[in-house]
Formats: structure tokens, sequence, C-alpha cells
């Protein structure tokens, strides 16, 4: 029912084209910090965790850089960073919504003849979901940078076995595979949180568990659709 | 002019509003007044369109709301202005643009000319263009009230409707407000209705009061017949006070 009064055409297309900048900055570009910091970490760590667990003569000595390169691209990227997400973007369109239904300025917009569902949630839906893909390609390569920082500073691999471990056997597949995923990720992130917040009622309290529970069950249905996808896509 | 015609509306089992009716008059402050968890709250949002009646009409000039679509609905909340009862500003704009969004809105106006009407508004609520780019946030609750006011009024609405309006201000603004209130509607022409138990509005800006008990019509009439009408709950409601009682006491007096 929400969804049939988003998807709608707006009613002024000047507000929704004014909107939506806004919410490309507010959910997209505020998100990057967050997103480098964790990336590079991840790639690091990731990378010394990796080597750890190859520690065989067998094994070829660019493995490392080729387990860390899948695991970024397959799964951290996308759906952890994805997960990270949900509390940090979702708890914020949440929240903003909720505030503004407990403090009737969701029942202006109504009074004024507004459609305060369109004019509100398609905004924050179709940027998150157009930024989201770019975020999601920006931490896989802030991932393999952290990786060969470990590499570059510390003896755990050497620079030239990791960068031949990431150029290896590379499947542009897997790009593919994480932003189709990040796409759904998105649109669950902020529809979920955008329900919660524009069903929110009494008072702060409220919106707080509003919030809580919009995160919840976001990171829920991510974990679902991770294992739709991956089955529809990989299997 | 809306009239509303034997209108019912329950919560579950509980039964809110029975069977009102009332004509809302144009160019007059119609109040409806009565105790906390009386229904008046509940009977201005059915009259708006917030909550769905069970039975009954409301008639804006003689166009019944319950029958509309909901596109039809919007178009005619065009006509409508509302102040809130905490304002209910957007935080995240200015003063000017919380008075210019519902003209960016539905207006078809050039930017100039939307620019004008809001700085029109906002001057006619007596507001300085030094306010005009602070946030709601940084401004008084009367301030607040004043822009919800020159917000309401920008699309010159037919019928404006005003929740506790003096909620959270201190008496002295409170009368501002309410000649405020007043002034705008016998200037636009406008059918206001006010949801208030303070009062001192009620006798000062009282055209046409309805009294509520218990979700019924109890009494109706203006701020002269008040002090006249034989009801029991209405005297206990609106003379509970001692100021009141000697208000009440020295009018009579003069009759």
């Amino acid at each position: 029912m929400l969804m049939n009064r988003v998807f709608v055409l707006p009613d002024r297309g000047k507000m929704f084209f004014r909107q939506f900048p806004k919410e490309l900055e507010k959910l997209g570009l505020q998100s990057l910090p967050i997103v480098v910091i964790i990336s590079l970490f991840i790639g690091a760590i990731m990378t010394i965790q990796t080597k750890l667990n190859t520690e065989n003569p067998l094994l070829p000595t660019y493995s490392t850089g080729l387990v860390t390169r899948d695991t970024l691209l397959l799964e951290f990227s996308s759906t952890i960073m994805c997960l990270i997400l949900a509390g940090k973007v979702g708890s914020n369109i949440a929240s903003e919504i909720g505030t503004m239904r407990i403090t009737e300025q969701i029942d202006a917009l109504e009074i004024m003849g507004v459609n305060s569902a369109n004019y509100l949630i398609l905004p924050k839906i179709t940027a998150f979901v157009v930024m989201m893909p770019f975020l999601v390609i920006f931490s896989m390569a802030l991932g393999l940078i952290g990786g060969y920082l470990v590499a570059f500073f510390t003896n755990v691999i050497t620079t030239a076995d990791y960068l031949t471990g990431i150029q290896y056997a590379f499947i542009p597949y897997y790009v593919f595979y994480s932003v189709v995923k990040s796409l759904v990720f998105a649109f669950v992130i902020s529809s979920v949180a955008s329900f919660y917040g524009y069903f929110s009622y009494g008072g702060a309290l409220d919106v707080g568990k509003a919030s809580t529970n919009s995160v919840v069950n976001a990171s829920v249905l991510i974990l679902f659709f991770n294992l739709l996808i991956t089955n529809l896509m990989l299997s | 002019m809306i009239e509303v015609k034997n209108i019912d509306k329950s919560f579950d089992d509980n039964h809110v509003l029975k069977n009102i009716s009332a004509v809302f008059e144009t160019g007059k402050t119609n109040m409806i007044i009565g105790q906390s968890g009386s229904g008046k709250t509940v009977l201005m949002k059915s009259i708006i369109g917030l909550h769905r009646i069970d039975k009954g009409r409301i008639e804006y000039d003689g166009r019944n709301l319950p029958d509309m679509r909901m596109s039809e609905v919007r178009v005619l909340r065009r006509e409508v202005g509302m102040l809130f009862q905490g304002s209910a500003l957007f935080d995240s704009m200015s003063v000017l643009e919380n008075v210019m969004f519902p003209l960016e809105m539905f207006s078809s106006d050039s930017k100039e000319e939307m620019l004008e009407r809001a700085h029109i508004c906002l001057k006619r609520v007596n507001l300085e263009e030094k306010s005009f780019e602070l946030t709601p946030g940084e401004i008084s609750g009367g301030m607040q009230k004043r822009v919800a006011i020159a917000r309401a009024i920008a699309l010159k609405p037919t019928y404006l409707f005003c929740d506790e309006p003096n909620s959270g201000l201190d008496p002295k603004t409170s009368l501002i407000i309410d000649q405020l209130i007043h002034e705008i509607t016998e200037e636009f022409e406008i059918t206001t209705i006010i949801n208030s138990h303070d009062m001192n509005s009620v006798m000062e800006i009282g055209d046409n009061i309805l009294f509520i008990e218990n979700g019924e019509k109890a009494w109706q009439g203006n701020k002269e017949d008040i002090f006249h009408v034989d009801n029991k709950e209405l005297n206990d409601f609106v003379f509970a006070s001692d100021l009141f009682k000697k208000v009440k006491k020295v009018h009579q007096k003069k009759l």
C-alpha cells in the first residue's frame, strides 16, 4: 500500500529533482567515510588472515591475493558493507521520517494536499539505489588497497605476490553479481526504513524503536535476498 | 461554509463522536471547545479527512468529503490551511522556505511572484525580514506559530483549521495569535475552525462556539450567549476558574 503511494509521478517534478541531489549527498556521499575506513581495514585484515590460513607449500604464493579479492568482490563489499549501511542509512531514514511523523510534519504535508509518501520516500529510495553500486565498487577498490598496504608495509606477503593474486583468474561477472545484489539491498534498506519511519507513532522512544526495527528487519531481509540472489546467479 | 451532518466515529468499541451536526460559518472564527477526551480533536481531524467517519456528511460548500476519491480530497486540501498544535514547521527548511513550500508545490506563479507572496504573508503575521533565513529551531514558539499561520495562508485558503493555537504560549503571545487568526479570518473571508480549551481565546474571538461533551454536541452559540446559557456541563467547563466566575457575575450585573 505504501509503495503504491511512493511509486507514482511526483506532484511537482522540480521538487523531486530538488530533493534528489540532497538525498544523494546525505545518504551516499556522507556514507563515504565509513565505507573508506571499514573497507581499508577489512581488506588489510583479510589479507593477513588469508595468509595465515593458506600457509601451505602446496598452495601458490599468490593465493592470498586471489582469495582476498574474491572474498571482497563476492561478499564483503556488497553484503557486509550493506549490512553496515543498513545501520547507518536505515536508522537515519527511519528516524528522520519518524520524527516528521510524530511532530505532525507529515500531517501538514497531507493537509496541504501533498502525497507525503511520494515526496519524502521516493527521493530517498532512488538516491540510495543510484549511489549504492558506486559505494560497493569503491569499497572493492579500497579493500584491495588495504590488502596492498599490508603487503607494502609488512612482510606478511610480498607486493608482487599480492598483485599477481588479485589479477589472477579475474572474473568480471563477480563484480556484476555484487552490483546486482547491492541494488536489491539498497532498495531493501531504504524502503524498510521508510516504512518503519512513516508508520511510527507516539514519541521519541517510539521513533527509536522504529529505527531499531528497521535496522533489524532490513538486515534479516538482506541475508535472505543474499541467499536468493546467490542461488540464482552463482549456483 | 462547512456543514457537518449527523457524523459518527468509533475506534473499535470506543464510540467517540455521536451524531454531531453543526454549521461553521464563513468569515467567522468557529470554535470547538470541550474537556480533554471529549472528542474535539477527533471531530476536527474527521472534518479535515484525517479520520474516516463511520456515518454522516461533511460538506465543504456543498461538496461532501466522505464521497470524494483520494485525488479529489487532495485537490480540496489545497483550499485548506492548517495551524498545528506544535506548528509542524519543516525543520530542514528556513522560515521563508517553509512559507514558499506550498507555493512551490502548487502555484504556477514565477519564482519572483512566489517570493513576493511569501514576503507578504510573513509580513502580515508581523515577522521581521531578519528572521526569514532562520530555521524553526532558531525562533521562539510564538514566532513558530506566526510562521505556521503565514504558511497556512500562503495559498489563500478558503478554510483554515487551528488545533490548539495557543498551546505552550504565554498569555500575551496567545492574545496576539488569537487576534491575528481573527483578523485574517475576516480579512480573507475564510471559514476558520479552532480547536481550543483556552477560555481567554473563546471569550476573545469565539464568533461561533460548539461545545462537545462525551462525543456529543452539548451546545452551540456565540461568546455573548455563553453568559446566559443554562447548561451545567458548559458552565462547569467555561467558568471553572474564579476569574471567569467573576467575569460572569460582572457581565450579568451589567445586564
